[in-house]
């Protein structure tokens, strides 16, 4: 078995000292190279549990283990380097910066990260190859790459979005229900593009949504309700 | 850092309309300040530069200001004149070393014309201490003789030997000319940066001898004098406006001036011009601060327009900052990035204001030589403006860090979800 990547434990999350936990989570992990599909109604916590794994949100006591790196411990903008170097984020929509060209949002998370834009041209091509490379692998041809971001369909943006989370070969890919602004065949689609690209890069890949039937091709399969105990997921559920 | 910068120029870029008024208010904002600053500190020096050497100025019974107003700097009229007794008896008095009688009153095409003697060529001093030179020709000698201040030549386009004829009373437009009396150029003196340049120069005797058919403004019906004939008449002038003095020994000018100011004789008031002058420039003073004042609250205002728009801009760019959030930027560079916006906005307004300075100058310069004697060169910012300017900059770097702090805390708070 392969070591974990993501470590949970004991973990409890709540917006502010008086309210309910929003998150409980006795134990939780994910292996390096794993495919989980994290499903929950909405407003159950998946947001929340994706900020706290990104370490823009600290719990309030439990551990959350990262590669092996205890991320609460580490100072904010520590953290916030850590996430540049190991972790790549992919939203539901809107995920490109609008003034910026399609290649320069993909090298976006090379900007803030030595250690992914080495990575990136690790094989030896430059920064701009390697992005080109990755769209085409994502289906989005050379013609497209000059075009505003704001005039491409939906689907493109988003296929551009996971281009920017996956250049520099993150060890970690959260996606954060990237695909419901796709109708059902582009869904497919995207998905497997996804799936396809995480396992070129080794990347885990954390895919939260609250649409079941996105699940199949996954490794793993689990509700937010089964690894956290809170009132709120639970009754949502 | 560096690519910080690139982004928040781009995603300026990308506002360029909005950020593009802005920057224009900034810009003109700048503008006016400086140019306040820049007619401030040329008044001041035309000021301070428009007589030197000179021990008193003595002319009718008003107020400082008023005396220094039209002895020295031609503007406005002496209500009341000095008799020509009066004069004597100052150009006589023991410890006076040289006067310059000055009679004003007539123009030439909105320039005050000075009746005065050779003494104003010998003993007139300006700015350190300099005599008046001639650019060309030389004092006058004849009756209808004229010399020309700088400026009156060069705006009327007047030649040594060209022919002028004054216009009775003051004023851009009179009616009641001085036709059958013309004079002739014969001296043109060196620009000088003083009212002399705006002068029309004659001698009393001719003052006298075209005003010798003239009464209360109008020329005498029935009565005309040619000009061939007006030397057979006594042109001692009766009165004079004004009288510059210089004393034998600066030690001795409180004395003069109260044995000036105690005359029984005549009304009179002598006053020392650095102290008239000082008295003058507060009253200027306090317009010329106001207006400083005024103009430092156009960039204020400017400024919060600025920091008004950033801040309007960061609703619709949250998503934006989750997303730079997300790929790793603290919420330190989102602050940086927020702040430069407003930075960059005020720098580039503070360059383009003074660039737009430079080209008023240009473009203005020889009509606020015109119209108020002030002599603007082209040249660069002086150490005072560049204060200025940084103070602009200053105040403009603190209010941009108002949306940036804003963004800071927006960022800590959406995390990597906006909220909108
Ligand atoms: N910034 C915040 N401050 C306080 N409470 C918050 C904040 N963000 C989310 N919450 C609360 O935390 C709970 C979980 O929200 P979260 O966004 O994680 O849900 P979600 O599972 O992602 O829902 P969806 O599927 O709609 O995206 C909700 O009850 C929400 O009201
Ligand atoms: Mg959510």
């Amino acid at each position: 078995m392969t070591e974990a990547v993501i470590e949970i434990e004991k973990l409890r999350f709540r917006w502010s000292a008086g309210d309910d936990f929003c998150l409980d989570i006795p134990s939780f992990a994910a292996r390096a190279g794993e495919r989980v599909f994290l499903y929950g109604p909405s407003g159950s916590g998946k947001s929340t549990l994706l900020g706290l794994l990104g370490g823009v949100l600290v719990p309030e006591c439990g551990r959350l283990r990262l590669l092996g790196t205890e991320l609460p411990r580490l100072q904010p903008s520590v953290r916030d380097r850590f996430r540049a170097d190991h972790v790549g984020f992919l939203f539901q929509q809107f995920n490109l910066i609008p003034y910026l060209s399609v290649i320069d949002n993909v090298l976006l998370s090379c900007r803030f990260s030595g250690r992914r834009r080495a990575r990136a041209t690790a094989a030896g091509a430059s920064l701009h190859a390697e992005a080109r490379r990755l769209l085409k692998h994502l289906d989005l041809e050379e013609s497209l790459h000059r075009r505003e971001v704001t005039r491409l369909s939906v689907g493109q943006q988003q296929r551009v979005a996971a281009a920017r989370a996956l250049i520099g070969r993150p060890e970690i890919v959260i996606a954060d229900e990237p695909t419901s602004a796709l109708d059902a065949e582009r869904q497919g689609a995207f998905l497997d593009l996804l799936a396809r690209e995480c396992a070129a890069a080794g990347s885990t890949l954390l895919f939260v949504s609250h649409d079941r039937r996105l699940a199949a091709g996954f490794d793993r399969e689990l509700s937010l309700a089964s690894i956290s105990r809170t009132d709120v997921g639970q009754q949502a559920a | 850092m560096r690519f910080l910068l690139l982004l928040a120029a781009r995603s300026a870029w990308n506002r360029r309309l909005t950020l593009g008024m802005t920057l224009i208010a900034v810009a003109l904002s700048v503008t006016l300040l400086l140019a306040v600053e820049r007619v401030r500190l040329e008044a001041r020096n035309s000021f301070a530069q428009s007589v030197s050497g000179t021990d008193l100025v003595v002319g009718a019974r008003s107020s400082p200001v008023q005396l220094m107003l039209y002895a020295v700097f031609r503007i406005g009229e002496a209500t009341n004149n000095i008799g020509w007794q009066s004069y004597r008896a100052i150009a006589g008095n023991p410890a006076v070393a040289w006067s310059i009688p000055l009679s004003l009153g007539d123009s030439h095409h909105g320039f005050p014309v000075l009746g005065t003697t050779a003494a104003y060529f010998e003993h007139f001093r300006y700015a350190d201490s300099q005599a008046l030179t001639l650019a060309a020709g030389k004092p006058f000698a004849e009756l209808f003789d004229a010399v020309l201040g700088a400026e009156v030549a060069q705006r009327l386009g007047y030649r040594l030997g060209d022919s002028i004829v004054l216009n009775h009373g003051m004023g851009d437009v009179s009616l009641a000319e001085h036709a059958d009396k013309p004079f002739k150029v014969v001296g043109i003196l060196a620009r000088t940066g003083t009212p002399v340049d705006r002068t029309v120069h004659v001698s009393l005797e001719a003052m006298e001898a075209i005003h010798l058919d003239w009464a209360g403004g109008a020329p005498l019906p029935g009565l005309s004098i040619p000009a061939e004939y007006v030397r057979k008449f006594d042109l001692t002038p009766k009165e004079i406006t004004a009288v510059l003095v210089g004393l034998k020994s600066r030690a001795a000018v409180f004395k003069v001036q109260r044995q000036i100011n105690n005359d029984t004789t005549e009304p009179l008031l002598a006053v020392l011009p650095g102290v008239a002058l000082d008295q003058l420039w507060q009253v200027v003073g306090f317009a010329e601060r106001t207006l400083l004042a005024v103009s430092a609250m156009v960039v204020a205002v400017g400024l919060a327009g600025l920091v008004a728009v950033v801040l309007a801009s960061l609703g619709e760019r949250r998503r934006e900052l989750a997303i730079l959030r997300s790929v790793g930027a603290r919420p330190g560079e989102v602050f940086l990035l927020l702040s430069a916006e407003g930075l960059f906005i005020t720098v580039l307004g503070a360059l383009l204001g003074v660039a737009l300075l430079a080209l008023l100058t240009a473009l203005l310069a020889p009509l606020a030589q015109a119209h108020f004697g002030l002599a603007f060169r082209a040249r660069w910012v002086s150490a005072d403006e560049l204060r200025l300017l940084g103070a602009v900059v200053a105040v403009g770097l603190i209010a941009s860090l108002a949306p940036g702090y804003r963004a800071y805390r927006l960022s800590l708070a959406d995390g990597l979800t906006p909220r909108l």
